[in-house]
């Protein structure tokens, strides 16, 4: 039920993310998801990608730190309070969401949400007994 | 006022005979109860007997910041520890400090060199001096302090921090004599100012200011702002603290050192050879009466000049131009020494980060500032905002602690920093143009 994401560390000056779109572009890699986090002086860019060894080996190449982040990416039902049962359950059981953000496509009538857990297999197991679906790795980076 | 006349204006063919007559006895002294030196007098086969004049020093070894850390910390003490009554160090990581001790005779001379270097100054026993140099290991502090007392003068005990209050016992004790860095002296200005004092129009005269590089037009900048005169003094813990020299109030041209104390060179760097009269080349200095760590020829990687033409204040001692760099890559911050080499070990030691670094000195208003850009690795990246910025933090913890300077840490992209010739650019000093 898990997926790899691509974490990647960037200065924060010009040029740099078109750096690391112009790697994938070349390398054939398309963006399946990202986020971005930003500090005053960095940032770390999130992405879920359609080929992952590849876009690391070629970002890694190009000079760049990254680093495999292990997340969940959920099956969220798209109306109102869709978002917040589910959050509701995580916080019952005292799981922590380090943070998330939304995929692009949607699943059937379901939106996607890529979650990082700080303790992923609970939250695995939790949603499971709620009979949310999860999206495994292999399908999201083809969806 | 000259406070010895007999050892500060002794005609320089005496002056050089006691030099001799204390350089041949600090020789025997060494190679009697220094392992370490005598060692190195046997390898050139040097007897204490072989110096029979001042040129001969040049017979004797060096002695480099790196023969303290290897014999951390009190193996090339001179005396046994019960006739240590003072312990000071400067600034190093763990195991890395220079440490220094001082017999009582030590600590009386060196009293008696700051006493002679206030008096240079202008001081005189009416005078009360706010000593905002730091208390504790750093020698600034206790040495000022003794110094005053023996002048017998009046001491405030400031220490260094807490600059508002600074500024108000400055005020409200009117002091007439502050000693600090000179980047701190017109840090307090500016802090003066904001709580609306002026410390032009303070009893304060004169400020005694060292233990950093500083120029001639940050003496200006100084002398006009506080409405005082502004000495400059020198002095590093290895030979004894600051006092080892001072300027003159009279001249203000070049420091006067304190030579019946400490026999002067100006070497060539690179090939460790004595320089011509008057060019500029690397200090080094022997310590003549220093009996709890005496030194042979220690090496201060500071460049500066001698000149020993008589002075109009009266003084027969040689004077040391304002040292105008260093012949390494030390750099001095707020008064504190630091080694690139001290940060490497640093982040080797915060969870074995590569040492992959540059360190970028600043000045902002009138404080020195160092921002530490790291690269960062693999090993120690996250994707959370919150454990970089621990990692930072964490960094940033260990410099203060180990170094007791505040730095800022800034995390880069690998690469990021600039190479030359495969080697990286470790320091970018940014203070120099305006130097």
């Amino acid at each position: 039920m898990k997926a790899d994401q691509l974490s990647i560390f960037l200065e924060n000056r010009a040029g740099r993310l078109a750096e690391v779109t112009r790697i994938l572009s070349e390398s054939g890699v398309n963006i399946r998801a990202l986020s971005l986090a930003d500090t005053s002086d960095f940032g770390i860019l999130r992405l879920i990608v359609s080929d992952f060894d590849k876009a690391k080996d070629n970002l890694k190449a190009g000079g760049f730190t990254v680093g495999r982040t292990t997340v969940v990416a959920v099956e969220v039902p798209d109306h109102p309070g869709g978002l917040h049962s589910i959050l509701e359950m995580l916080r019952n059981a005292k799981i922590n969401v380090e943070y998330m953000y939304a995929f692009v496509q949607q699943s059937g009538s379901h939106a996607v949400i890529i979650f990082r857990f700080d303790r992923t297999d609970q939250a695995i197991e939790l949603l499971q007994q709620h009979g949310i679906n999860m999206i495994p790795g292999d399908k999201l980076y083809k969806m | 006022m000259i406070f010895d006349v007999e050892h500060e204006t002794m005609p320089r063919e005496e002056l050089e005979k006691l030099q001799l007559l204390r350089l041949q006895n600090v020789v025997a002294r060494v190679y009697e109860n220094v392992p370490f030196y005598r060692k190195k007098l046997d390898e050139r086969g040097v007897k204490p007997e072989h110096i029979q004049k001042l040129s001969d020093v040049a017979l004797l070894p060096f002695t480099e910041k790196q023969d303290l850390r290897n014999h951390y910390p009190f193996g090339m003490f001179a005396v046994s520890r019960e006739n240590i009554v003072r312990i000071h160090s400067s600034s190093g990581t763990t195991g890395k400090a220079t440490v220094v001790g001082y017999t009582k005779r030590d600590i009386k001379n060196w009293g008696l060199m700051i006493a002679r270097s206030l008096a240079a100054a202008g001081a005189t026993t009416g005078d009360f001096v706010h000593n905002a140099y730091g208390y504790g290991l750093f020698t600034g502090g206790l040495g000022i302090h003794n110094g005053v007392e023996e002048l017998g003068a009046t001491v405030i005990p400031i220490s260094g921090g807490g600059t508002r209050r600074q500024a108000m016992l400055l005020r409200d004790f009117g002091a007439t004599v502050l000693t600090c860095t000179p980047s701190y002296a017109l840090h307090l200005y500016d802090a003066a100012k904001e709580m609306g004092i002026d410390i032009k129009e303070l009893p304060l005269r004169i400020g005694i200011f060292g233990a950093e590089p500083w120029t001639d037009s940050m003496r200006n900048d100084i002398e006009n702002k506080l409405g005082i005169t502004a000495i400059d003094i020198y002095g590093l813990s290895e030979i004894m603290g600051p006092g080892v020299a001072i300027e003159c109030a009279r001249v203000k041209k070049g420091l006067h050192i304190q030579e019946d104390h400490f026999l002067a060179e100006i070497i060539d760097p690179e090939t460790g050879d004595p320089m011509p009269a008057g060019e500029v080349g690397e200090l080094v200095f022997t310590t003549l009466t220093k009996e709890g760590i005496p030194l042979l020829r220690y090496r201060t990687r500071d460049l500066s000049r001698l000149n020993t033409a008589p002075c109009r204040c009266g003084r027969t001692t040689a004077r040391m131009e304002r040292v105008t760099g260093r012949s390494d890559d030390m750099l001095i911050i707020r008064g504190v020494n630091v080694f690139p080499s001290q940060i490497e070990t640093i982040l080797l030691e915060t969870d074995g980060l590569t040492p992959h670094y540059q360190l970028i000195v600043n000045r902002q208003g009138t404080l020195d500032t160092l921002e530490v850009r790291v690269e960062i690795d693999e090993a120690v990246f996250s994707d959370q905002i919150k454990n970089l910025q621990r990692l930072e933090t964490k960094i940033e913890k260990n410099i203060k602690e180990f170094l007791g300077v505040t730095a800022k840490v800034k995390l880069v992209e690998p690469k990021g920093i600039e190479r030359s010739e495969g080697k990286a650019k470790r320091i970018i000093d940014m203070r120099k143009p305006q130097a």
